[in-house]
């Protein structure tokens, strides 16, 4: 079942290079999680909760274990281990019991011969559920009945708010946050809910191994941290529980959160059989977490000259019924709601509550995309009340080396966010495109809306940034192993191995980029990804997974090139095998009274981007299309140039979902869109071109100057493309997605 | 389970399966067959990653029934390598960087081979309409548009 082991002929760093899994991706040879086969397997259905808010008063089985083809029916009494599991805080039900918290919930799992059979017989099982009245207002959760009157996530170092529901409530207190200005301009923020949406669905292969443990092939992130969570699950040790990495279909912080790992182990292991799980789409929108939604308070005051003297913003963001990664969402967000400028004085409320909404955690941008929108919006309020160029009000107040954040943190690293702007502001922008042209130029595409009467054109800009890797005193590091020895005919060659989770940003390419770099060899075998066989790799997110891999095999290659010259630079028949852990600079937790730094730096480094854009509106329908995007990234050192245009190009397609059209709707807690026909993501009509200018500025500590690529393109969109409706509707727009009724004002 | 025998060809090779009456096509090509480059990402014809050609024609396997697909031909991504050599679109989806995580590329490579097709050279709205029934989530689509012109100029 072990994935083939791919021989590779590549370039080195700072190379645009093919992608290593190009070839298989496009011959459809390539084994997603969904694709997997073994002989014998049978397929899992989970059984989900109708209500977002239920006491479950019993569960009868209803005789479908009975039922023909059926080989295991399983509730939270089978859990073998810990009951409960959780990324931070272990607060989430293998299979509820007692109460469901959100619509959705696993609740029972089949496993059977045919996916048929599995769903047939999950409908048998008679669930009692008493309805309860679900927490959906985040502003009023505090006041409500406790979701978990245990209160998971307090007494962790965190400031404790004694009030229900608070997941997590900080403080940032900088400066004199009673400083005023010559002027000041306020605002309120929404943001919808946004799901990652990543085309592959949930999906995975659980194997026995005959002796008690498992095998899981699965789509996920960080393989090491399932494992660490499957395992107490099952009442096994960790070296009982292999996980694999298999094809992942796409990820965005959406396969942070375990989906069908325990299931599917719990079902093989109870059935002795393989067991396949592959969620359809509308699980898939149940399935995992999603982006905070937020209401963001702000009020910037600034002087006449244009410079920030204090910024004050409250941010409430709804975490839905486990807590996830909300924690560190809700530090974030404080932690950049002033945007990459230079300020003083700041006070940053942000608080995170549980209700019975759609539970959420990590997606692309990580609390940054919500405080990026507010702050920004504040921007352009300050340039148009001081009467200053919105791109040249950034510039004066641009965030640089030296500088102090709200945190109190001193900016040390590389921060060229007056160089982004410039860049970005220097790219040529496009002329109006003349009338009459076809409908699919215009607003309202094929829909064959006008014929260009009502369109009025926008330019806006933004600015934004995020940390990269792990932050506030987490151990942050990545495993790399390896293995020289001498191929067929004497040629030297490298096998190595990193957990690091390809889930499309080309992290198999760094690696091998990096060892190519490194060894000056051209035989490198890159290994498959595995708890089995090399420590862990950390989370494909935070921007981290390049700067980490990177360090790692670095280290790696290195001592292994000092071992090859300690042994007289030969090998002959022996190899050399070894496996060395990455660090990057240590950070320290923020103070839980004052929201400042404890130690040097509470994040370890920063990326930031300039985004500009040109976008058509349709005044009087309320129809809006994106025109032209032009923006500058600072990207540290590219690994792979093309790589990492592609992330710009994606990151900011994302950012244009949020802008325009991507929302999970709720009604009491129940999503009543989960489907591509109701939850819209950008097609190839809605996303213009874009022109990328990456800014090379190497950072100082980071292996070959890196930093991260992902997310900075999604922070600074969503704003770019509202400022630029703005400017076309002459609207406040406070709120995203927008949507027609906001721009003709019903 | 399986209830229907059907007998189809799949990339100029005969094929038969037993399938049960209500698996989509792209079930019996995934699971039956052993040919999972048609991707299950939607599942209700939104998304375009099954692409296949049904007796020439542009389809999404997840909404045509496996029973409906007996006696009839179907290409699928697996099927546009010819000796061993790569389709001159896979080659530039690969050259172009269109390819990230990868779960929309075999729809899209089906649906840009069917485009050149009927269009050698398509426009840049042509293109842009002829794939606006293929999601990609990663990629932005710029470096999908480079590879469709990519593809036509060779």
């Amino acid at each position: 079942m072990s994935a083939p082991v791919r021989k590779l002929e590549l370039g080195r760093v700072g190379e645009s290079v093919r992608r290593v899994d190009g070839i298989p991706k496009v011959t459809g040879e390539f084994a997603y999680s969904s694709d997997l086969f073994a002989a014998g397997m049978l397929w899992g259905h989970t059984l989900r909760s109708p209500h977002a808010h239920a006491r479950i008063v019993s569960i009868d089985l209803g005789g479908a274990l009975g039922m023909a083809g059926v080989h295991a029916v399983l509730t939270h009494e089978d859990v073998p281990g810990d009951k409960r599991y959780g990324l931070e805080f272990r607060d989430q039900p293998v299979l509820a019991f007692d109460r469901v918290r959100y619509f959705g919930e696993p609740v029972a799992l089949v496993a059977a011969e045919h996916p048929e059979q599995a769903r047939r017989a999950a409908e048998r099982i008679r669930v009692e559920y008493e309805p309860l009245a679900p927490v959906v207002d985040p502003a009023t959760a505090p006041e409500a009945e406790p979701i978990h009157p245990q209160s998971w996530t307090q007494g962790h170092g965190y400031r404790d708010d004694p009030r229900p529901n608070v997941v997590r409530a900080m403080v940032i207190r900088h400066g004199d946050p009673e400083s005023a200005g010559d002027v000041a301009v306020t605002g309120v923020y929404d943001l919808g809910i946004q799901d990652q949406a990543f085309l592959g669905p949930e999906s995975g292969l659980a194997v026995p191994d005959g002796e008690g443990g498992v095998d899981v092939y699965v789509a996920t992130q960080w393989l090491h941290v399932d494992r660490d969570q499957v395992a107490p699950c099952l009442g096994l040790a960790p070296e009982q529980v292999r996980i694999h990495l298999a094809g992942v279909g796409g990820a965005f912080g959406g396969r942070e959160d375990l989906s069908m790992q325990v299931h599917g182990a719990m079902l093989a292991l109870h059935a002795n059989r393989p067991v396949k799980m592959v969620y359809n789409r509308e699980e898939s929108f149940v399935g995992h977490i999603h982006r905070h939604p937020a209401r963001i308070w702000a009020e910037h005051r600034a002087n006449r000259d244009g410079k920030l003297v204090c910024v004050r913003m409250r941010i409430l963001l709804d975490g839905g019924a486990y807590a996830s990664s909300s924690t560190a969402v809700t530090s974030n967000a404080a932690s950049f709601a002033c945007g990459p400028y230079a300020v003083e004085n700041a006070l940053i409320e942000s608080t995170c509550v549980y209700t019975n909404n759609p539970p959420c955690g990590a997606m692309r941008g990580f609390g940054a995309v919500q405080t990026c929108f507010a702050a920004e919006a504040q921007m352009d309020k300050l340039a148009d009340v001081l009467a200053i160029d919105p791109v040249e009000l950034r510039l004066r107040n641009a965030l640089a080396p030296g500088d102090t954040l709200p945190t109190g943190q001193r900016v040390t690293g590389s921060m060229p966010v007056a160089e982004v702007i410039r860049r970005a502001a220097a790219i040529p922008v496009p002329g109006p495109e003349p009338l009459p042209r076809d409908a699919i130029r215009l607003p309202g595409g094929a829909g064959n809306t006008t014929r260009g009467e009502g369109i009025r054109r926008g330019i806006g800009f933004a600015v934004g940034f995020k940390n990269i890797c792990y932050s506030e005193g987490f151990d942050d590091y990545t495993s790399a192993r390896v293995r020289l020895f001498e191929g067929a005919g004497g040629i030297p060659m490298a096998e190595v191995h990193c957990a690091a989770a390809e889930v499309g940003q080309g992290v198999s390419n760094v690696i091998v980029q990096v060892a190519q770099t490194e060894l000056g060899i051209e035989e490198i075998v890159l290994a498959p990804h595995t708890t089995a066989t090399v420590g862990s790799a950390g989370s494909a997110s935070a921007s981290r997974m390049t700067w980490m891999a990177a360090g790692a095999v670095q280290l790696a290659c290195r001592a292994a090139r000092k071992e090859l010259e300690h042994r007289g630079g030969s090998l002959g028949d022996a190899e050399i095998d070894l496996e060395r852990v990455y660090r990057h600079r240590e950070t320290t937790p923020l103070d839980p009274e004052t929201g400042q730094v404890t130690g040097e730096r509470a994040h370890v480094a920063f990326a930031c981007a300039a985004m500009r854009v040109v976008a058509e509106v349709d005044v009087e329908l309320g129809l809006t299309r994106v025109v032209w995007v032009g923006t500058a990234q600072d990207v540290g050192k590219a690994v792979n140039p093309q790589a990492v245009y592609g992330q710009i190009e994606g990151g900011t397609a994302q950012g244009l979902g949020l802008a325009l059209m991507e929302e999970i709707l709720t009604r009491d807690g129940v999503i009543t869109n989960a489907s591509f026909t109701d939850y819209l993501i950008p097609t190839a009509l809605d996303m213009p071109a874009v022109v990328a200018d990456l800014v090379e500025e190497a950072e100082p500590d980071a292996p070959f100057g890196v930093k991260g690529a992902g997310e900075p393109p999604t922070v600074v969109s969503t704003a770019a493309i509202v400022a630029a409706l703005r400017d076309a509707t002459g609207r406040e727009l406070t709120r995203v997605p927008v949507r027609p009724d906001d721009i003709v004002g019903l | 389970m399986p209830d229907v025998r059907i007998a189809l060809t799949v990339n100029g090779e005969p094929h038969e399966a037993d399938v049960w009456g209500g698996e989509s096509l792209l079930f019996a090509l995934r699971e039956r067959l052993g040919l999972p480059g048609s991707k299950n990402a939607c599942e209700q014809g939104e998304c375009g990653s099954c692409s296949v050609l049904l007796d020439g024609t542009l389809v999404c396997a997840c909404l045509v029934l496996a029973a409906q697909a007996d006696g009839h031909e179907v290409v699928t991504v697996e099927g546009l390598v010819e000796e061993g050599r790569l389709h001159r679109v896979q080659e530039a989806f690969v050259e172009a960087g269109a390819v990230q995580c990868g779960f929309c590329t075999p729809g899209l490579v089906v649906a840009t081979a069917d485009l050149l097709e009927r269009s050698p050279d398509p426009g840049d709205d042509e293109i842009r309409e002829a794939l606006s029934g293929n999601l990609c989530r990663c990629t932005g689509y710029t470096k999908i548009f480079d590879a469709v012109r990519l593809a036509a100029s060779r």
